[in-house]
């Protein structure tokens, strides 16, 4: 109320209650706070709309055949992803197999079996490295990683392989140190330590009187963990083993420098091949009419996957917090 | 009861095969990734000298530096780190303060969780489509933009996580001396959590400085030193990107310095994060 204001009320009407500054800004401050909220998820929404939008063109020419093909020419504008979607899978799946038991590994190490004095630092360092960035990965896979796993490993692998039996299939490939399983590997290096640093998180969680029981009850180190904390967590577990999938299934960068990129069906673990995101990577600002529409329904393939599996993985943790 | 000492004897074994696969697991991840920082900063260290800092990107054969890629990636960051502080602090503030248990926050807290965890490159594409398709050209703006969008849900989540921490008592009493409510966040609310926040903004920045794919299709790349963001932008992450997959050694060395500054940043950021939260938990 300004002064004018009370200089002009009536003083016949008796005291007036002041009223604080800034009441009608209640409604905009709420306003505000809402509309920030509404953009996130808008934000969400928007990368639904346009990647549905932006691949409409192959969509409706392909249909279902868009996935199910593996034909993927630009020179005669026929586009397949049957390659990159598969491969997408088969590198995020090999990289959660190779970074599940080694992320538990240290997990469980750095709960239960670490001398106090290395916990800190083990942890801490566990938990910086799961923030560097994934193109240091791609980059240390490209010029270290990829020479000396073509000459140890491929090339060996290649010549130990007796003709016709199933690992002469699985080792097929050129032995360059780029290609599926190569990528995996790096994949794998990359979510283990996030991985590793959520699943320790979790563990800590366990109240200390259920582990202390379990081994007041004369349990050993493994059985506390196999058969009392971990089954406590396993929701949680599940939830951020997905998380890690969820990383693995939409990283970019660390794949493109060592996938090979080559379209269509991986005939080995050393082929080269390709990811949704590799591909859209590689391709994407050198594309233009029904490839780059391509590109787009390639990109709404990789949303509507990783969104079901960040989905679900975000479910299992909170039902593990609610516990 | 008995106890066989053949069953003792057994479950010992497993034990220790359980307690030695455990440590030496921990020390070959441990050690493997030793080894990628150790060859990151001997070959980065390599590659480092002046000209890195004085110089823009060259053509292969000629000497030159990442100067233009360093101020355009600072530039991109501290405006996606703008917007994002925006967007950010106001949508955690309204799922703390406003939303409780409608709803519709829920739905927002919950699709806020997996935008943190989005592929990058899917917001690449997405702000391609409504920042660089319709105004026919490839911005630092552009760019920017989709840095803020992998940033606010980081910034959101905490925000919403420390103001949940503040007791009630402080909105109440507040409230009591007559304050309208907005300016008891503002005032009283932000300022109690303002480390916290401020540890979640810098985590954010950790996350995309070193953000490469959604800036393959916004900000580009640019040769030339350049100030203006509506011009497409040379930037660390796409720089390396691109010189590393040039077969000319001294454009990969430049690669392997840049790399090596960006995860230098990020783990600096990521380390005073930390000492804030424990600075934050001491007092």
């Amino acid at each position: 109320m300004s002064t004018a204001e009370i200089l002009a009320a009536d003083p016949a009407a008796g005291p007036t209650r002041s009223v604080a500054k800034g009441v009608g800004l209640e409604v905009f401050f709420e306003g505000i706070c809402f509309a920030a909220a509404t953009a996130l998820l808008a934000a969400l929404g928007g990368v639904l709309v346009s990647l549905t939008i932006g691949g409409w063109p192959a969509i409706s020419k392909f249909g279902l055949g868009f996935i199910t093909t593996v034909t993927w020419d630009p020179v005669r504008d026929v586009y397949g992803a049957a390659g990159p979607i598969v491969g997408t899978l088969i590198t995020a799946a090999l990289a959660l197999i190779m970074a599940l038991p080694i992320a538990g590994g240290v997990a469980f190490f750095l709960v239960e079996l670490c001398p106090p004095i290395l916990r800190r630092p083990i942890g801490t360092a566990v938990e910086l490295l799961a923030g560097i960035p994934s193109i240091v990965y791609g980059m240390w896979g490209l010029f270290v990683f990829a020479p000396a796993f073509a000459k140890y490993v491929e090339v060996p692998a290649m010549a130990a392989a007796p003709s016709g039996s199933i690992w002469e299939t699985l080792t097929q490939g050129i032995p360059n140190g780029s290609g599926i399983l190569a990528a995996s590997i790096i994949l794998a290096i990359m979510i283990l330590p996030f991985m590793a640093a959520t699943l320790r998180e979790l563990l800590m969680t366990v109240p200390a009187q259920v582990r202390e029981s379990a081994y007041g009850l004369g349990a050993t180190t493994g059985e506390v963990v196999m058969s009392v904390t971990l089954p406590y967590v396993r929701r949680g577990a599940i939830g951020a083993i997905m998380l890690g999938l969820g990383r693995a299934l939409g990283e970019t960068m660390a794949v493109t420098f060592i996938i090979g990129n080559s379209h269509g069906f991986p005939q080995g673990l050393f082929d080269a091949g390709s990811t949704i995101a590799s591909t859209i990577a590689n391709e994407f600002n050198e594309a233009s009419g029904l490839q780059s529409a391509a590109l787009m329904a390639l990109g709404l393939v990789l949303f509507l996957i990783t969104f079901t599996v960040l989905a679900l993985a975000r479910l299992l943790l909170r039902e593990q917090a609610r516990l | 009861m008995a106890v066989s000492p053949a069953r003792i004897a057994s479950r010992r074994a497993g034990n220790v095969v359980f307690v030695a696969f455990c440590s030496l697991v921990t020390l070959v991840a441990l050690v493997a990734l030793a080894l990628i920082l150790y060859s990151l900063v001997v070959q980065g260290v390599g590659g480092l000298s002046l000209d890195v800092f004085t110089k823009s990107t060259p053509a292969a054969g000629s000497p030159g530096g990442l100067i233009n890629a360093i101020v355009g990636s600072i530039m991109m960051c501290v405006l996606g780190m703008v917007i994002a502080l925006l967007i950010g602090v106001f949508a955690g503030t309204w799922l703390a303060e406003y939303a409780g248990n409608s709803r519709y926050g829920g739905a927002v807290r919950f699709l806020n969780d997996v935008l943190l965890s989005a592929p990058s490159i899917l917001v690449g594409l997405f702000v391609y489509e409504i920042l660089v398709a319709p105004f026919k050209g490839f911005s630092g703006l552009a760019g920017a933009v989709a840095l803020a969008l992998l940033a606010a849900p980081v910034i959101t989540r905490t925000t919403e996580d420390v103001l949940k921490l503040q007791p009630t008592a402080l909105r109440e009493s507040g409230v009591a001396l007559g304050s309208p409510f907005w300016h008891v966040i503002r005032a009283i609310l932000w300022r109690s959590a303002s480390s916290g926040i401020l540890t979640g903004g810098l985590l954010a920045f950790a996350r995309i400085s070193g953000e490469t794919a959604p800036l393959l299709f916004t900000a580009l790349n640019n040769q030339f030193f350049n100030w203006n963001m509506t011009r497409p932008m040379a930037n660390l992450p796409v720089v390396i990107f691109q010189f590393a997959l040039t077969p000319y050694p001294d454009l990969n060395k430049l690669a392997w310095a840049g790399a090596l500054l960006i995860a230098a940043t990020v783990l600096t950021v990521t380390i005073v994060a930390r000492a804030l939260t424990k600075e934050q938990k001491r007092s």
